[in-house]
């Protein structure tokens, strides 16, 4: 069967996940954005690939910081942005969801940015849409979040170069984390040797091992020689939980302190998806450091979902 | 058919362009071929600013036909574009929709006080309302042919026909 993301000319049409996504296709996305980057430094910011287009935000699941990049991205490439929070309750049945979609795209929609919390739903509307209009996942449940992924590879890729001699460390809920997932995917895609988890067994999907990263229940060692230290939020609904006895527990065995840092190599990176838990997940004293990019990974977040929706809106 | 010394015509062009330059003179190459172009004249007219480039792919109008190019580079303008006198440089002068893209691009640079435009050849066939200032020959190419600037590796600029 084809991938379901591209088109009959093998252009990629969505973004719904990046597993399965030619290598090509990622390096392109990453190329094309740091051509954006300058766009931002110009008197004017903004260029006009997407003049008349309209790109809908819409988010069953609340996300008001990435929502906002989208927005930028969309806005940079001139297209009309419209933002919808639609509350999850009206939606849970999916004959809704694609009833909503239908009446988007009755409002001729070119795009949709699509963030649920059920796993699935943005292929859902993929499926329905037909490859005219372009959907991009912007987070679905436990399952994808792949521009964040692009943009933790587009960071890896600035500051370590190539990827062909890197050990990454992705630390922290491995279990409920969209976000590791996309960017275990992109890793192995681009031929990273050694991607690493580190994470209590709790907070550890069953048969991690088989996406290709090694287990570390031992954060200590799982950070011995790392290039890059990704660090994952920690969801507050989970505290307490049966999958994690307290907050100060886990920041004593997970979370990242300059001492437990000095373990990676000493160039090492340090990111973060954002938003940050000082104190739970990270020590303020590492979020501030001179190893953190945790803000320049915004900045490239806005270029790489800029060049996203150029490539799908032109294909 | 015979094509044009690449060279020759380089040569032709510094003599044009010598006069018209001063130290405050802007100049700016269309990636690929007009960047070479522009980096040969940059250095034989010894101009003081550093060179710009630009990568017109986010202002072509043939976008919602043809998609986003395939290779993209980075635009670089490294000095302001505001109230200067700027050259703009392409290899082959054609249809005019590539300078068209340039100029809108330099203008989310800056306002410039002026743009002229150098092409090592105009090929004729316009389709918009540009003509350059600046020109090494024109030259009738069959419709379906590409005609393009190679550069070797000692920086041998030579003019190549392809079928497009």
């Amino acid at each position: 069967m084809r991938n379901p993301q591209l088109n009959a000319n093998g252009e990629l049409a969505h973004l719904l996940t990046l597993e399965g996504l030619p290598r090509e296709i990622i390096v392109r996305i990453l190329d094309t954005a740091e051509s954006f980057l300058g766009v931002t430094e110009r008197e004017v910011k903004k260029v006009p690939l997407l003049r008349g287009m309209s790109v809908f935000n819409v988010f069953f699941e609340n996300s008001t910081r990435t929502r906002t990049t989208f927005e930028i991205a969309a806005k940079r490439l001139s297209a009309d942005v419209i933002n919808l929070n639609v509350s999850t309750s009206s939606t849970t049945k999916g004959e809704t969801l694609l009833d909503t979609v239908d009446n988007l795209a009755a409002m001729h929609a070119d795009m949709f940015v699509v963030r649920h919390s059920q796993s699935g739903a943005a292929h859902m509307i993929a499926r329905h849409v037909g490859p005219e209009r372009h959907v991009i996942n912007a987070g679905d449940g436990r399952h994808a979040h792949p521009t964040q992924g692009l943009l933790d590879a587009y960071t890896i890729r600035h500051y370590k170069k190539d990827f062909s001699a890197l050990t990454v460390a992705i630390v922290g809920d491995i279990l409920h984390s969209r976000v590791a997932r996309s960017l275990i995917h992109v890793l192995n895609i681009l031929g990273t040797p050694e991607v690493r988890v580190i994470a209590p067994q709790t907070l550890l999907p069953a048969g991690v091992e088989s996406l290709g990263v090694r287990v570390f229940p031992d954060m200590r060692r799982g950070l011995a020689g790392a290039d890059v230290v990704v660090m994952l939020r920690l969801q507050n609904e989970r505290m307490g939980g049966p999958l994690l006895p307290s907050a100060q527990e886990f920041f004593k065995y997970y979370g990242l302190t300059p001492e437990k840092l000095a373990l990676a190599k000493p160039d090492a990176i340090v990111m973060h998806p954002g938003p940050m838990n000082r104190g739970i997940e990270i020590d303020s004293a590492v979020a501030d450091g001179p190893h953190s990019v945790i803000l320049p990974q915004v900045t490239f977040g806005i270029a790489v979902r800029m060049a996203v929706m150029s490539i799908l809106g032109g294909a | 058919m015979q094509l044009p010394d690449a060279e020759a015509l380089c040569a032709e062009l510094v003599k044009k362009l010598r006069p018209a330059v001063t130290p405050a003179t802007g100049m700016v190459g269309i990636h690929t071929g007009g960047a070479w172009l522009a980096e040969r004249l940059h250095r034989e007219l010894g101009l003081a600013l550093p060179l710009g480039r630009l990568d017109i792919s986010f202002y072509r109008d043939d976008y919602r036909k043809s998609g986003l190019h395939k290779s993209v580079k980075a635009s670089q303008i490294p000095f302001d574009v505001g109230d200067r006198r700027l050259l703009l440089v392409d290899d082959v002068l054609y249809t005019g929709r590539t300078i068209r893209a340039a100029m809108n691009e330099l203008f989310d640079y800056g306002r410039p006080e002026s743009i002229a435009l150098v092409a090592l050849i105009d090929r004729g066939e316009r389709q918009l309302p540009i003509c350059p200032q600046y020109c090494g020959a024109t030259l009738a190419v069959p419709k379906g042919k590409m005609l393009r600037l190679d550069r070797n590796d000692a920086g041998r600029l030579s003019l190549r026909l392809d079928d497009a």
